[in-house]
């Protein structure tokens, strides 16, 4: 067994009651095309299922899309189940809705960074390339 | 404190043989990427495989596997037995990346604590299943699951791998993909032990359970278990409990005295595909150590010569193992 085959494992969750995603196929779709393996579980997730699949597919990272305003809430329980079980070195980012104003506050528990519509998908894909330690 | 690799590594096979999650998740992870100590880990693990009854389950895409699964799933829970479920899906030939997409249609079991799901894509190996999914079924067995449920990618009809790595093979179809010349068509009709027509809240479903009984009744070969053909209907939960029956059936038939030959030649293909992937590595690296390497396939490309002369020339040059 000599043949290494590494490949970013990347969970793609939508928490909240969100009624679609648009955005978050989008994204999945373009780590796809990266050559990553995307793991994607649909809409109106719990904090709980959320941590808990990043755990059973042990994920390098692991993107929360939210356009309800729910971040506040939703996000620092993701983390604090995250580090419950362990998952203290999965790169967590965000998209979605989210008001500038509220990203330091993400920042600070935790969030690697904020990336809002618009972004070049591009973009995510060099960010996430050279954040998931090898 | 930092532990040894071998200590590392010993820790996190005992937290297989716990049941916890996150040693399960970290070993699979080891031996997908196929890390040196993918090896070892087999081999400290392989000694308390082989309790679990694995189910294997595959057909088209769309038949409501995924769906089928999560149903299954739950209906085992309900019975008490834990769950390990690895669900495979296509690698990009293209860019080498994957939508793994199955637990969409497993939302309800990602927090039981009895139930573990694994995403798998396929990494190029053809066959419809992963190169690390047996190994990730023989961690979860090792982990004390009761049963596992192997789900292939949506298969064709010539991918039928899963039967080297399930004691109870079931294909899984829909009303509406084929008449009864596609069921007489060899390849997957060939492997299930159950065949279940999904969908028969649709219409053409009993039309399609007789077809494929009528199928399977061409068959010449005298069969001590005969395949039986279900029809369910994951959305009404329609004939789920006589799916589960009619596994437990063909578990009770295996244990009758099947199950020895089964793993028997089981364990001999796991040794042919062990050494197949050595010998083959380790002849593939030898040979690109030399010159002849470069210059075999330089000569390929110029049509100087064909790729089987330049293999024959090349492995006559290597000298005989000991």
């Amino acid at each position: 067994m000599s043949t290494k085959e590494r490949k970013i494992r990347v969970l793609v969750a939508k928490p909240g009651l969100d009624s679609h995603d648009r955005g978050a196929k989008i994204v999945a779709r373009a780590l796809r095309d990266a050559g990553m393996e995307v793991i994607y579980t649909g809409l109106r997730q719990t904090p709980e299922q959320i941590a808990e699949t990043a755990l059973q597919e042990d994920v390098d990272v692991v993107g929360l899309s939210i356009l309800s305003g729910a971040h506040p809430t939703l996000f620092p329980k993701i983390m604090q189940l995250l580090k419950k079980k362990g998952m203290t070195d999965v790169v967590v980012f965000a998209g979605g809705i989210i008001p500038q104003e509220d990203v330091p506050a993400l920042k600070k528990i935790g969030i690697k960074e904020v990336f809002g519509p618009g972004t070049p998908t591009p973009v995510l894909v060099e960010y996430l390339k050279k954040s998931v330690r090898k | 404190m930092f532990l040894s690799r071998a200590a590392e590594l010993q820790k996190l096979v005992q937290g297989v043989f716990r049941g916890d999650k996150r040693a399960i998740a970290r070993t699979i992870t080891i031996i997908e990427n196929n890390e040196p100590e993918a090896q070892k880990i087999i081999s400290s693990i392989y000694p308390r495989t082989g309790k679990a009854h694995i189910i294997g389950i595959t057909g088209p895409p769309g038949a409501g596997k995924s769906t089928l699964v999560e149903k299954l799933a739950k209906e085992l829970r309900n019975r008490k037995k834990t769950v390990g479920i690895v669900a495979v899906d296509p690698t990009s030939p293209f860019t080498g990346g994957a939508f793994l997409g199955d637990r969409v249609r497993m939302q309800d079991l990602s927090v039981d604590e009895g139930v573990y799901i694994r995403s798998m894509a396929t990494r190029s190996h053809p066959g419809g299943l992963a190169r690390a999914t047996k190994d990730a079924a023989h961690i979860l067995d090792a982990s004390g699951k009761d049963t596992i449920i192997v789900e292939t990618v949506g298969a064709g009809q010539s991918e039928v791998e899963v039967i080297k790595v399930a004691h109870t093979t079931v294909v899984i179809l829909a009303p509406g993909l084929g008449d009864d010349i596609q069921a007489i068509k060899a390849g997957q009709m060939e492997i299930g032990d159950i065949f279940v027509v999904n969908k028969g809240d649709r219409e053409n479903a009993d039309k399609a359970v007789s077809d494929i009984r009528a199928a399977l009744e061409l068959d010449t070969e005298d069969k001590e278990w005969k395949p039986m053909v279900l029809k369910t209907s994951a959305l009404t939960g329609e004939g789920i409990g006589e799916f589960i029956e009619t596994i437990e059936k063909h578990r009770a038939y295996l244990r009758k005295g099947a199950l020895d030959a089964h793993r028997r030649a089981n364990a001999e293909i796991e040794l042919i595909e062990a050494v197949k992937q050595k010998v083959t590595e380790s002849i593939i690296q030898d040979l690109r150590q030399k010159g002849e390497w470069i210059k075999a396939t330089e000569r390929i490309l110029a049509r100087e010569t064909d790729p089987y002369s330049a293999a024959d020339a090349l492995l006559k040059q290597k000298p005989k193992q000991s």
